[in-house]
C-alpha cells in the first residue's frame, strides 16, 4: 500500500490542468474522486508519472438540468450528491436507484460519476445507467473545444475509454426524456458495497402506457457494460404486459456475455439478467407510469 | 455490624463491568504494533511469489541494492547462511522462511527489503527480478494423491508422496458391530471450505537487537508471547533469557496470530544483521494469502441408526488440505486437532474415525480459527450429519436431537473417542431455544408459505465443545504442557497488580481477570491492574486461543488469589489476636467467628503484610499459581436460525437467529454476550460468503477484501441471546469459556436452515458458503453442489 | 525528491508541512502528525478503519494523498473527544460494549458521527446502512448499532451541539 513516486499538480483552472497533461501526455492521470485510481496506484497496478488533481478547479461540482431538459453532471459531482438529489428522485429513477448502491458511504462521499465512467470498469454501475439513459460524456481539449461522446462509444474496452490524449472529461450529460421516465437499477451483489455480480439498468420513457424509448443495460456480465439493443427495440412503441416483459427479459439475457467465476456460472448470471429485467419491468413503479 | 460488600457493585463475578481497555481505545490511544516507533528504526517489506508452484531459476537483487535508502535485500540463500531459510513448524514439519529452491504456493516469501521507510522498501521489492520455471499445480487433496501428481515436498528426504500424516482414533470393531445392528445407515459427504481468520489488523513485528547487550526485544502481534519466545530461541538459536517478546494491543487475532511467520523471522534476522530496529507490517494480501488459513477439510461420515431414532454408532473419515507444509497449530499429540470431539453431545456408544493430511500448492496452516483446534469443523460436520440423519429417518429435527443428547444424570459422560464431558443441561438448552424461536408456529408458517411458493426454513445446531486445553497428561505443544499461570501482587494500600500468561486480542482480559480477583478477595475491580503480553514481566503461559484463557489462566487467577487469601487469613488472625481457625471469611473481610463486628478488611491485611506481620512470617503479599486443568470444560449451545430463500435467485435472508449458550458461570455477562455475537457474525459469514478458493493455476481467489468477503453491519443479522448456567464442576469458579462457541456451532444452524427451506427437493448438501448461485443450482437441478477447488473459470 | 507544502487544519489546529505527494493521508496522520488513532486495515479501500472526517465528511484516509487535503480540515479520533470529556458516541461505544479489540473503533465512531450529523434520529436500519463501509470482526455489529443509537438519544436529549475535543484543546 505504498505508491510509486509521481509528480503532482493541483491546478486551479482547467487551462492549468491542460498545461500539466500536455507536459506529461499519456503519463498524466486526472484525479477527481480517486476512488478507482488511487487503489490502483496503491497496489502499483498503475504508476502514472504525473497526477493532475482537478479538485481545486471551481465550477465542476454541479448537477443541473439545462433549459432543453437535458441533465449535466459535472466532473466533480460526487455520488453523495446524486444519492441525495430530489431532482434525480423525481425525474431520473434509474440514477436515483443506483447512487446508494455504489460502494459504501465513504467512497460515495468522494467518488464521482464521471470518474467512474472514465475508469470503464466492466463491473462499474454508472456506465450501464448512462447507456440506459442514452447518456454522453463531454470531453474538452486544451483549446476549449468540447465534444459529446455517447457512452456507448466512450467505453471501448475493459478499463479503456475513447478520450484522446490531451482531453479531459468535464461532464456527463443525459438527454431530455421522451415522455415520463420510470426505471430502476437492480444489482446482485454478494455483500453491500461489492461490485455487481449482475447489474441491470432499466430506463423507460413513456407517454400514457406506451414506451417511447426503452433503455436496458447490463453490468458485470461482459468485457464492457452491455447495452441490450434488441431488448430495447422490442419494447419501443409497446406497452408493458407479461409477454412484452418476458420477451425483453429473454433478449437481454441473450445479450449478456458472462463468464464462469467465483460469482457464479454463465447460466446463473444469464438467469439473473432475465429475472432482474423481468422484475424491473414488472415493478410497481414501471407499471404505474 | 459491618455492611457486607455488594460483589456486583465492586465489579466481581457477574458484574457487567464496563471495560478498562476502552479508556485508551475510545480516544485513539491504543498501542498496536504499527503505533510503535523506535529510534533508528528501519522498515521491511516482503516480495512474494506470483506463482503457486515453480522452480526459481534466478533472483537478481542488484537494482534494489542501488536504491537510495535501501539497507538490506535479504534472499533465501542469505538466510540459509544463518540456517534460517527453513524453520520448524509446531506439527514437526518444516516451512520455508524465504524460498531457495522452489516456490510452493502463491504468496510465498521470496525476499525482503529493509529501507528507511516502507515506501522505499516497496520500491526495492519492485526492483527485484525473479525468473521462474512453472510446475504443475495441486489445489485439493484428491489431486495430491492422484497418479502422476508432482511431489510438492521434494525437499524432504524420503517424502515420496503428498501425504503429510495419517491418524485414527476410536473403537473400530465396536463401531463395526454397531453398524451391523443398524436399521438404517445415514451418509453424507461435506467440505468445510478454506477460510482465513482475517483480523482487521494484519501481522507485524519490530525486532530490536541490541548488539551491545545482545538482548533481542521483539514487539509482535502474537496471541502466545511465551511460546513465541521459546520458538525464537529454538529457530534463531538465541538464549531464551536474552529474548523479550512484547505483544502489545492486538487488532483481532482469532487464531491467525498464534504461529510464527516468515515475516517475524526475517525482521529478527535483519535486525541482528543491521544492529538496528526493523519494523515489518504485513499488508492485507500478504496476510490473506500467506499466513495460516483455517478449515479446508473434506468429510465422509455415516451414522448407524435405530428406527426409533437412537444413534448406535458413528464413523467418519477426514481428508485435510494442509497446503505446502504441515503446520497445524494444535496440541502435538493430535494430528487433526480435536476433531474427534464431533458427536460428543449425543451419547453415542461407539465411534471410529480416520484422517489423512495432504500437501498441496496452497498456503500452509490449519490454525484454530476461533475454535479449539479443528472443533469448528467437527461441530459443523456433526450438525450437518445429524440434520441429514433426521431427514432420513423422517424424524423432526428437534426430536431427533432430544432422543440422542446426553441426559443431565449421565455426567460426567465418557464419549466413544475418549473425552469426558464435565456437566450440562443439554435438553433444557434446546427447549429454551425452541420456545424462543416459536418452533411449532414456525413450522406451520413454513407450510403456509410453501403453499404460496415461498421458501422458509429452520435450522438447528446443538453442540458441546472441549475448551481449555488442557490437562498435562494429554496436551502439550512441542513438549511444553498446556497449563497457564497468574501472578498477583497486593500492594500495601490494598491495590493489586495481576500478571497473566495469556494475552487478550479484544476479549477484555484486563476487565474480567480483575473481576476474578475481586470475587476471590473482595478488592474492588477498579483497584486491580491486569498486565499481560510481556515475557520479561509476566509468568509463563501458553497464550490465548481455543477459548482457553478463562478455563486455564482464569483458574490460575482464582488459585493465586486463594493463596493470597490464605496468607491474609494469617495476617488477619494476627491483627485480630485470635488463632487462624477462629477467623471467618466474607467477601473482602475476615472476622472473628461468633463476633462478626470484630474484623479486618483485605486492605488492612495487605498493609500488615508490609508493616505488621507476625513473627516469622515472610513479608509481602504476592504469589503465583500455575494451573494444570484436570479436564477440559464443555460448554453447550443450542442455536436456531430461520431463513427465507428467494426461489428465483438463490439469495437467502436470515429472519431470526436465537442463541442459547451454557458456558457455565459468567464472569462479565456483557463481555460474554459480546463474544457470542462476534462468534455468531463469523458463523453467518462462513455460511453466507466468507471463503478462500483457488483456480486451477493455484491463484488464490480471496486475496484481498474485494474478494474475501466479510459481512458488514448491513447483512449481519440481529441476534437474540438466552442463557442456561451449568457450572463446570472442576473449574474454581465454574466458568467454561465462551469465545468460540457461536463461531463453532453457528455455521451449521444457518446452513441447515437453508437446506430445510429446500427440503422437498431431496438435496443432500450444498457446500459452504451457500452462495446464491450454488443455492439456485441446487434448486434448479435438484442436485448437490460441491465447492471443491479448482474454481471453474472457463468462459463460454 | 519532490515535496509539497500543505496547509491543513488537523483536529482544529492549523499545520503547515512539506510532504511527498505519494504519501497517503493515513500515513501522513500516523507518521508525520503522530496521530496513531487512525488505523490501516486493508489495501483495497474496503475496511474503513482508516476513516477520518475531511471537512466534516467521513473519507477513507488510505485512499487520499495527503497533498489533497491542502486547504481542508481533517478530524481524527483524537479530535473527537478527550478522555476527560468523551463525545457521546465514545460514551455510547463504552456503555453498549461496542468495541472489543478496538482496531475498527476510531473509524467506526467517525462514520457514526457523520450518520448522526445528518440524521439525529436514525433507525437501526439507518445506522446499519450508514456503517456499511466499516468492517468489524469482533462484535457482530449489534452492539455497535446500539452504541450509535445510545449516542443519538443522548445527543437529542441534551440538545446542544458538541464541540469536538480537538477544537477546545490548546
Amino acid at each position: 500500500m505504498y505508491p510509486s513516486r509521481f509528480h503532482y499538480e493541483a491546478p486551479s483552472t482547467l487551462d492549468e490542468a491542460f498545461e500539466a497533461i500536455e507536459a506529461y501526455g499519456d503519463e498524466a492521470k486526472i484525479l477527481a474522486g480517486g476512488m478507482s485510481l488511487i487503489p490502483l496506484i496503491k497496489l502499483r497496478f498503475a504508476a502514472p508519472a504525473c497526477i493532475v488533481d482537478i479538485n481545486n478547479i471551481p465550477g465542476l461540482d454541479y448537477l443541473e438540468e439545462e433549459s432543453d431538459g437535458s441533465l449535466r453532471i459535472g466532473a466533480l459531482c460526487r455520488h453523495r450528491t446524486l444519492e441525495r438529489s430530489s431532482l434525480l428522485r423525481n425525474n431520473y429513477p434509474v440514477m436515483f436507484a443506483t447512487a446508494p448502491l455504489i460502494a459504501d458511504p465513504m467512497v460515495r462521499n468522494r467518488g464521482t460519476l464521471v470518474g467512474s465512467i472514465c475508469h470503464a470498469d466492466p463491473q462499474g454501475d454508472w456506465a450501464s445507467v448512462m447507456l440506459s439513459l442514452g447518456g454522453e460524456i463531454i470531453a474538452r481539449n486544451a483549446e476549449g473545444r468540447e465534444r459529446s461522446i455517447p457512452v456507448s462509444q466512450f467505453v471501448v474496452g475493459p478499463f479503456q475509454n475513447s478520450l484522446q490524449t490531451g482531453e479531459i472529461a468535464v461532464a456527463a450529460k443525459v438527454p431530455p426524456a421522451r415522455g415520463t421516465r420510470t426505471g430502476t437499477y437492480l444489482k446482485l451483489e454478494r455483500r453491500v458495497g461489492d461490485f455487481a455480480t449482475v447489474g441491470v439498468a432499466i430506463n423507460l420513457e413513456m407517454s400514457g402506457g406506451t414506451i417511447n424509448r426503452a433503455g436496458i443495460a447490463l453490468t458485470g456480465v461482459g468485457g464492457n457494460n452491455i447495452q441490450c439493443t434488441s431488448a430495447e427495440q422490442s419494447l419501443a412503441g409497446k406497452s408493458l404486459n407479461a409477454s412484452t416483459i418476458d420477451q425483453a427479459a429473454r433478449l437481454a439475457a441473450d445479450a449478456a456475455q458472462p463468464k464462469n467465476d467465483v460469482r457464479g456460472s454463465i447460466e446463473y448470471k444469464r438467469h439473473i439478467v432475465y429475472t432482474f429485467v423481468q422484475r424491473g419491468l414488472s415493478s410497481r413503479e414501471a407499471r404505474a407510469a | 455490624m459491618a455492611q457486607a460488600l455488594d460483589e456486583i457493585k465492586i465489579g466481581g463475578l457477574g458484574a457487567s463491568r464496563k471495560r478498562v481497555e476502552d479508556d485508551r481505545f475510545l480516544v485513539g490511544k491504543g498501542n498496536y504494533i504499527d503505533d510503535f516507533k523506535l529510534p533508528g528504526m528501519l522498515h521491511m517489506e516482503i516480495l512474494r511469489s506470483p506463482l503457486a508452484h515453480a522452480r526459481i531459476k534466478s533472483i537478481d537483487t542488484s537494482k534494489a541494492w542501488q536504491i537510495p535508502g535501501v539497507h538490506m535485500v535479504l534472499t533465501g540463500d542469505m538466510a540459509a547462511q544463518h540456517n534460517l531459510a527453513w524453520m520448524p513448524t509446531i506439527s514437526y514439519d518444516t516451512q520455508p522462511v524465504l524460498a531457495t529452491d522452489k516456490v510452493r504456493f502463491q504468496g510465498q516469501e521470496i525476499a525482503c527489503v529493509v529501507a528507511d521507510d516502507p515506501y522505499i522498501a516497496k520500491d526495492g521489492c519492485e526492483a527485484i527480478v525473479v525468473e521462474y520455471e512453472p510446475l504443475p499445480v495441486i489445489v485439493n487433496p484428491y489431486q495430491a494423491v492422484a497418479e502422476g501428481a508432482p511431489i510438492i515436498r521434494d525437499d524432504k528426504e524420503g517424502q515420496t508422496d503428498n501425504i503429510c500424516y495419517r491418524w485414527e482414533v476410536g473403537d473400530r470393531e465396536g463401531t463395526e458391530r454397531a453398524f451391523a445392528q443398524a436399521d438404517l445407515v445415514s451418509k453424507i459427504e461435506l467440505h468445510y471450505p478454506r477460510s482465513h481468520p482475517s483480523p482487521i489488523e494484519c501481522c507485524g513485528s519490530i525486532a530490536d537487537y541490541n548488539a551491545a547487550t545482545t538482548k533481542l526485544t521483539v514487539y509482535m502481534t502474537t496471541q502466545a508471547p511465551h511460546i513465541i519466545r521459546a520458538a525464537v530461541a529454538i529457530v534463531a538459536e538465541l538464549p531464551e533469557h536474552m529474548i523479550r517478546v512484547i505483544s502489545p494491543d492486538i487488532g483481532g487475532g482469532f487464531g491467525n496470530k498464534v504461529p510464527v511467520y516468515p515475516g517475524y523471522v526475517c525482521s529478527i534476522l535483519c535486525s541482528i544483521l543491521l544492529a538496528r530496529p526493523v519494523k515489518w507490517i504485513e499488508d492485507k494480501t500478504g496476510n490473506l494469502i500467506s499466513t495460516h488459513y483455517a478449515r479446508d477439510i473434506y468429510y465422509k461420515g455415516e451414522l448407524a441408526l435405530r428406527k426409533d431414532g437412537k444413534i448406535l454408532g458413528v464413523r467418519f473419515h477426514c481428508d485435510t488440505d494442509n497446503g505446502m507444509s504441515f503446520s497445524d497449530a494444535q496440541p502435538t499429540k493430535f494430528k487433526i486437532g480435536l476433531i474427534h470431539s464431533a458427536f460428543a453431545a449425543y451419547g453415542i456408544p461407539f465411534g471410529y474415525m480416520t484422517a489423512q493430511g495432504h500437501y498441496t500448492n496452497k498456503a500452509p496452516g490449519g490454525v484454530a480459527y476461533r475454535c479449539s483446534f479443528r472443533v469448528t469443523e467437527a461441530m459443523f460436520f456433526q450438525e450437518r450429519q445429524i440434520h441429514a440423519a433426521a431427514d432420513d429417518l423422517g424424524m423432526d429435527q428437534a426430536e431427533f436431537r432430544r432422543v440422542n443428547l446426553v441426559k443431565d444424570d449421565q455426567f460426567p459422560f465418557r464419549t466413544p473417542y475418549g473425552f469426558l464431558l464435565d456437566s450440562g443441561q443439554y435438553e433444557k438448552c434446546l427447549d429454551v431455544a425452541l420456545n424462543a424461536i416459536g418452533y411449532k408456529e414456525f413450522l406451520r408458517e413454513k407450510e403456509e408459505a410453501r403453499a404460496q411458493g415461498r421458501r422458509l426454513g429452520i435450522g438447528i445446531s446443538t453442540m458441546t465443545e472441549p475448551l481449555g486445553a488442557g490437562n498435562s497428561r494429554e496436551y502439550d505443544i512441542l513438549g511444553i504442557k498446556m497449563f497457564d499461570s497468574a501472578e498477583l501482587r497486593v500492594h500495601p494500600s490494598g491495590k493489586a497488580i495481576l500478571k497473566i500468561g495469556s494475552k487478550t486480542q479484544g476479549q477484555g482480559h484486563e476487565t474480567t481477570f480483575a473481576q476474578i480477583v475481586t470475587h476471590e478477595l473482595g478488592i474492588p475491580a477498579a483497584d486491580i491492574l491486569v498486565q499481560h503480553g510481556d515475557t520479561d514481566n509476566t509468568p509463563f503461559g501458553m497464550g490465548t486461543y481455543a477459548s482457553r484463557s478463562t478455563p486455564t489462566a482464569g483458574a490460575a487467577t482464582s488459585m493465586v488469589a486463594r493463596k493470597i487469601r490464605a496468607k491474609a487469613r494469617k495476617l488477619a488472625a494476627h491483627l485480630l489476636e485470635v488463632s487462624d481457625e477462629d477467623v471467618e471469611w466474607e467477601l473482602g473481610r475476615f472476622y472473628v467467628r461468633g463476633a462478626p463486628n470484630r474484623g479486618v478488611t483485605i486492605q488492612e491485611c495487605a498493609m500488615a503484610a508490609y508493616g505488621n506481620m507476625p513473627d516469622g512470617m515472610e513479608p509481602g503479599l504476592e504469589n503465583n499459581a500455575y494451573y494444570d486443568p484436570p479436564n477440559m470444560t464443555w460448554p453447550f449451545a443450542a442455536y436456531i436460525v430461520t431463513v427465507e430463500v428467494d426461489p428465483e435467485t438463490g439469495v437467502w435472508d436470515v429472519l431470526r437467529m436465537v442463541a442459547v449458550d451454557d458456558c457455565g458461570v459468567r464472569i462479565n455477562p456483557m463481555i460474554v454476550e459480546g463474544q457470542i455475537m462476534g462468534g455468531m457474525a463469523e458463523a453467518f459469514a462462513m455460511a453466507n460468503m466468507q471463503f478462500i478458493t483457488y483456480d486451477a493455476e493455484g491463484n488464490c481467489v480471496g486475496s484481498n477484501y474485494m474478494d474475501y468477503l466479510l459481512p458488514t453491519a448491513w447483512e449481519t443479522p440481529g441476534f437474540e441471546l438466552h442463557e442456561v448456567v451449568t457450572p463446570s464442576p472442576h473449574h474454581p469458579i465454574g466458568a467454561k469459556g465462551i469465545g468460540e462457541c457461536a463461531c463453532v456451532g453457528g455455521p451449521a444452524a444457518f446452513v441447515n436452515a437453508v437446506h430445510n427451506a429446500l427440503d422437498d427437493l431431496r438435496i443432500r448438501n450444498i457446500d459452504m458458503p451457500l452462495l446464491p448461485h450454488r443455492v439456485w443450482e441446487a434448486m434448479k437441478y435438484k442436485r448437490d453442489v460441491s465447492g471443491m477447488p479448482p474454481l471453474k473459470t472457463e468462459a463460454g | 525528491m519532490e515535496e509539497r507544502r500543505i496547509n491543513v487544519v488537523v483536529n482544529g489546529e492549523p499545520v503547515s508541512v512539506d510532504v511527498e505527494p505519494r504519501i497517503l493521508l493515513a500515513h501522513f496522520l500516523r507518521e508525520i502528525m503522530g496521530l496513531t488513532g487512525t488505523h490501516i486495515g486493508c489495501d483495497t479501500t474496503n475496511c474503513g478503519v482508516c476513516t477520518v472526517l475531511v471537512d466534516g465528511l467521513p473519507m477513507k484516509s488510505c485512499t487520499m494523498f495527503a497533498v489533497m487535503t491542502d486547504g481542508h480540515e481533517v478530524t481524527t479520533v483524537e479530535g473527537l473527544g478527550m478522555p476527560s470529556e468523551l463525545h457521546p458516541i465514545q460514551q455510547g461505544f463504552r456503555e453498549e460494549h461496542g468495541l472489543q479489540c478496538g482496531f475498527c473503533t476510531p473509524g467506526m465512531m467517525l462514520a457514526s458521527k457523520a450518520i448522526l450529523d445528518e440524521n439525529p434520529n436514525p433507525t437501526e436500519e439507518d445506522v446499519r446502512w450508514g456503517l456499511a463501509g466499516n468492517l468489524c470482526r469482533c462484535t457482530g455489529y449489534q452492539n455497535i448499532v446500539k452504541a450509535v443509537l445510545w449516542a443519538a438519544e443522548k445527543m437529542r436529549s441534551e440538545g446542544g451541539a458538541y464541540v469536538l475535543g480537538g477544537r477546545s484543546r490548546r
